[in-house]
Formats: C-alpha cells, structure tokens, sequence
C-alpha cells in the first residue's frame, strides 16, 4: 500500500467516524471513577450493554477534578454528542448552567436535583430509602445481637437517604434493634479511605454490631473486608458486590444505575426531557441482590418477608419515609 | 461524667493502628527535612508503596516480596525527588506536588493495565497479607488485672510493621542525635556551607536522606494496603501523607515529639469513629466534623507560635549552590 493510499484510508475512516459521531451520546462518570464496583460502574455496565446491543459506540469521561465539570460537559455537547448522560448529585448544577447554553442537545443526569428543570434535561432519580429498607430487614432478620451497622461515605442528604431507608427496615423486623449510623467524612475523600472503613467497621463491632451495611464507594471495600476479616456478614451497595466476599456478604442493595443509562441511550436524541424520572421497587429500579454467594445466608422466611414488604411498598400499603420529606429521620439521629 | 472511659481499650487499639503510618511517613518527612528538603511528596511515595506492595503481593503470594517491591518503588520517586532538587536544584515544593500527581495518576493506570479490575489490585490472601502477631505470654498475662488486657488486646496483636515503626522512633532519636552521620545530617540541613567546608558532601547527605524518607515511606505504604487493608484501592492514602505532615511541624521536627504527635492525631481519628463514647463521657455530642478537623486547627495554633514556637530547619527548601 502507497503512502498515499494510506492517508486516503485514513482520512475516509476519519470521515466516516465523524459521521457516526453526530448521533454517539457520552457518559460522564463522576470523581468515583469508572471502575468504582459501585455506582459509576453501573453506569458504564449499562453503557457497555447497550453499545453490545446495538453495535453503536459511546463517548465517556472520568473527571478528576471538581473543575472538570463544566468542561467536560461543553466538551460533549460542541463535539455534537446527544444526550449527554452524567452521573453523580454533583453534575446538576453545572448541567442546569450548560444546558441552556445547547438547546438542541439533550442531558440527563442521574441522583441529582434542580429547582427548575431546563426543557432539554431529564433528571433521572431512585427510591434509594425502599431498597435500603429490603436490605435493612435483611439485617434485622439476620442479626444475633439486636444490633446493626451502618457505614455511609461523605455525608450528604443521598447517603442519609440511604440509612434512613435502611433503618426503617431494621426497625420493621426488630422494634427493640439497635442501629449504629456513622459517616466516613465531609469531603470526597471519604469515597476512598478503606483505612478508615475497616476502623469504623471494627469500631461498631466492638459496639455489638454483627451485620454493617456499606453505602460508600472505595470506602465500602475496607467495610467489607474487615466484616470478612472478623466474621460478621456486611451488605453491599450500588452494584451487586455478593461476590466481593462469598458467603460473608448478606446481600447488595442494587440501584439499577445501568438500566438508567440503558435506556437513556437507547431512546437517544428522542428521548423525553424536562422533568424527573423516578425509579424504584416498581420499576425494578432498586432491590436486593441474590445470587449463589448469598444463597446459604438467606433464608425462605427472610425472602417471604422481604418480599411481601416489597409488594406492599408497590402497592402503597406500606410507605418508607424519605429522608428528603422533612431532612431527617424518623428512627435514626445521625 | 467518666473520662475514663474516653481511653476505652478498642479507641486505644485503634489509635495504634491509626497512628503507625502517620508516624513513619512523619519519621521519613523528618530524615528528609532535617537535610534541609522540604517534601510534601510523601503521599505520592506512600500511594505509590502501597499500590506495588499489594500488586506483588498479590502476585506472588509472599508479603515480603511485597514489601521490598513497595520500598523499591518509593525510593525511585525518592530519587526522582532528589534528583529535580539536589542535583538540578529545583524547587522542592514542585518537586514533590508533581510526586503526589504522578503517583496518583500512574498506580491506578498500571492497576488498570496489569488486573484490569478498575484501577485494583485483587484482594490479597493469608500469604499476601501481614497477619497480628500474638506477643509471648499475651493469653498468660491477660487474666492479670489492668495490666493483663494492655498487653493482650492493646500491646499485642499487631502485624509486624507497627512494632517496626515503634522502634524507628528510638532508632531515628538515636541516628540523628547520638551518631557523626546524624551530626553532619542535621548541620546540612541548618548550614550546608559548613559542611561542606568541613570535606563532607552536602549532595550525598542530602541523597542519603532523601533515601531514608523513602524507605520509611514505602513501609507506610506497604503497612496501608497489606497490614490494614488486604489490596490496594484508588487514592487510599486519602491525605495521611498531608497530616504527617502536620504531625511533623506539631513535633517541632523531633524524633519522641512525632511519635506523641502522631499518637495525639492517631487518637483524634479513632475517637472521631465513636461518637458514642464521647457522649457518654462528656455527657454532651461533639461534632464528629470538629474531631476531624482539630488536627489542622491544633498546627495552625502551634504554626501560629502559642504553644511554643516551631522552627524548621534553617536550610531548608534552598536547594546548596557550591560557588557562584
């Protein structure tokens, strides 16, 4: 092959990617990072299956740092990609100042909060609270002591929602139940300090507690490491983490942030915007998770009960109070 | 109210557990500031150590291994550091900011490369992992009141690299204090041009420091990801390198000091985790946020020279220019 041939190859595959480009739509990933075995990496399974799906590829970004924000988001909607998906609470803000900026481009954002939302976004959120409080009754039915745990990462109203929800399902099960709520931190490093996980892991050990729920990213591999280390069952959070440690992890509350980005790019440029989508038990947009590596920690009765819980929440029968209605809970002090 | 009970047994455990890479990494800034170098690198080395502890670990089954690849890999970020500021006489600070982003960046990409579990290592097993020695006669003595569960439960129990990092404290008083090269290392580090009149080389001082703080900064790592943690996870250093730092101006740059500072903020960590406690003690809630933070706030009092006055060493930061 000449030389010249080469670039004429080259500038028509150029030509030709450019084309498909208009119509790629780009994932942000949040600081986490891609590869969290937690949320963000949800996000991308849920990409991955739908570029598997229908052959089409997809743009995507890890942010490392708060500044990247805007840019990445201007980034992708110059470059023509449509929708633009971000995950992470953090992104509403910048997507509510870029969004108008682009009208003819469509954003989503997943878990994240706008007073007004702008006609070409769509705000994606979940019933964190139900599915916590599956895993909750889990935690209640499958402690000895009376007493669980609760691990959250950076302390915000999201990671509260969580334990709240949590809490309410150990109540449920055990009235007299002790729940133990702590926070990593108050900056993003809590999202990866396992160091300090374990120690808070070992800490509410020492308190009585014999299952420890982890809502908080990297954080979570120290929690469930020290509650494999010292033999005390631990839940997982986001994606299904039963496998991190066979047979010690209870189960994993699932948040289908895949099925979010999945159909987010399946609908692609048409897709619905302007208002909040909310997924939960209904939707299968929450649950828990049961596999072969938490087969044996389950019992039918636990399941019997968990999932009448889960059909009465379906049904309006039983309401799990959200931490958002009044910013704070009605069974848990953090 | 019961203060008392603020020294509950597991806080104190915890302190130990906290504070032993606090102290190493606030032992390796001290060798390398006493020389009259400034690193703020010491949470890239550190990131660095522990991300190839875990990964050769993980690789071969044996710690050790694990350990020395950890040690290796903070050294070759020593020298790196010791060579933009020694040799080419750089500016330090830069030196090591561009250290913590390039150790930051470059373990997750090779985690990434070499166990594609997103920036990972796998989770190490028994081989792989510093498992707690039990100390002699810990079961014997623990039926001994007061003393008995001391040694059982705080005392023993540890893996290795703590009681390692407890006798550097004694070895580092000892090196710096009591022998020539701790002499000659300190005066580079307050007047180079001294020594150098003298016949000593003030390069290969600094160097031998600088290699010191890598060391003890690979140890730190290491005792991060295979004694606390069994494997490596992105950025798990999550600023300790920052508040030995601090540690180190709090101890005044003194070898007993840092091993009281960096028990002081190891103890202000492990109580923050037991809000319970502190109730219970005080009879009031502190804030958790407060308790993490007083570390910082207790710096910025002594920086601020009320409690005393810390000065560091006279040399340090200017990187020695022979002639002119």
């Amino acid at each position: 092959m000449t030389m010249m041939q080469k670039i004429l190859g080259a500038t028509a595959a150029m030509a030709l990617s450019a084309g498909a480009a208009l119509a790629e739509p780009a994932l942000i990933f949040d600081l986490g990072g891609k590869f969290d075995k937690s949320f963000n990496e949800a996000a991308f399974n849920g990409a991955q299956r739908w570029a598997e799906e229908t052959g089409g590829t997809f743009r995507e970004i890890e942010l490392q740092s708060e500044a990247q924000r805007e840019q990445a988001l201007r980034r992708f909607a110059e470059a023509g990609a449509n929708p633009v998906i971000t995950t992470g609470f953090a992104f509403a803000d910048p997507v509510s100042v870029v969004a108008p900026d682009y009208p003819d481009t469509k954003f989503v954002n997943i878990d994240g909060w706008m007073p007004e939302v702008p006609a070409n976004v769509q705000l994606i959120g979940f019933q964190e609270h139900q599915g916590s409080y599956l895993v909750g009754m889990m935690a209640g039915m499958a402690s000895k002591s009376g007493t669980v745990g609760f691990i959250g990462g950076m302390d915000i109203p999201l990671i509260r929602h969580f334990g709240c929800g949590y809490a309410q399902g150990v109540k449920a099960v055990n009235p007299d139940a002790t729940v133990i709520a702590n926070m990593t931190g108050t900056t993003p490093s809590a999202w990866n300090d396992p160091v300090k996980g374990s120690e808070l892991t070992k800490a509410q050990i020492s308190q009585g507690a014999d299952v420890v729920y982890a809502a908080a990213g990297g954080t979570g591999v120290g929690v469930l490491q020290t509650a494999a280390d010292e033999d005390i069952l631990s839940i997982g959070v986001d994606s299904n983490q039963n496998y991190l440690h066979s047979g010690k992890v209870l189960t994993s509350m699932l948040k289908r942030v895949d099925v979010a980005v999945y159909d987010s790019m399946k609908a692609g440029e048409a897709m619905e915007t302007g208002g909040f989508t909310t997924l939960g038990l209904a939707e299968d947009g929450v649950g828990y998770a049961l596999d072969e590596h938490n087969a044996p920690l389950v019992s039918d009765e636990m399941k019997a009960a968990v999932d009448e819980a889960r059909e009465k929440i379906i049904s309006g029968d039983l309401e799990v109070v959200a931490y958002y209605a009044n910013d704070s809970c009605p069974v848990l002090d953090f | 109210m019961n203060f008392l009970a603020l020294f509950d047994l597991t806080v104190l455990d915890t302190t130990l557990r906290l504070a032993v890479p606090l102290l190493l990494a606030c032992l390796a800034g001290l060798f390398s500031e006493r020389a009259g170098i400034f690193d703020i690198g010491l949470e890239g080395k550190m990131l660095a150590a522990a991300f190839f502890s875990a990964a050769i670990a993980a690789v071969s089954g044996n710690v050790w291994l694990g350990l020395l690849a950890g040690i290796g890999a903070s050294l070759v970020l020593s020298a790196v550091h010791g060579l933009a500021s020694i040799t080419f006489r750089g500016n330090q600070l830069i030196s090591g900011v561009a250290i913590n982003f390039l150790a930051a960046g470059m373990t997750v990409l090779i985690a990434q490369d070499w166990f594609s579990q997103g920036g990972r290592t796998p989770s190490l097993t028994d081989g792989g992992r510093f498992g707690p020695i039990t100390l002699p006669f810990a079961d014997a003595f623990s039926a001994v009141p007061v003393v008995g569960p001391i040694y059982a439960e705080l005392i023993s129990g540890h893996s290795i690299l703590v009681y390692v990092a407890l006798l550097c404290v004694p070895g580092t008083w000892y090196i710096l204090f009591r022998t020539r090269f701790g002499l000659r290392l300190r005066a580079v580090g307050e007047n180079p041009a001294a020594v150098d009149t003298a016949g000593v080389s003030v390069v290969g001082l600094r160097f031998v420091a600088v290699g010191i703080c890598g060391i003890l900064c690979g140890i730190a790592g290491a005792y991060l990801a295979t004694g606390l943690q069994a494997g490596f996870v992105k950025d798990m250093t999550a600023g300790r390198g920052f508040i030995a730092l601090a540690a180190l101006i709090f101890a005044k740059w003194r070898p007993w000091h840092a091993l009281w500072a960096t028990l002081l903020f190891g103890y202000l960590q492990a109580i923050a985790l037991r809000p319970d406690i502190i109730e219970g003690a005080l009879g009031f809630k502190v804030q958790v946020q407060l308790l993490d933070a007083l570390p910082y706030i207790l710096t910025v009092v002594i920086l601020a020279g009320f409690v005393g006055k810390a000065i560091p060493p006279r040399a340090g930061g200017e990187p020695y220019v022979k002639e002119r």
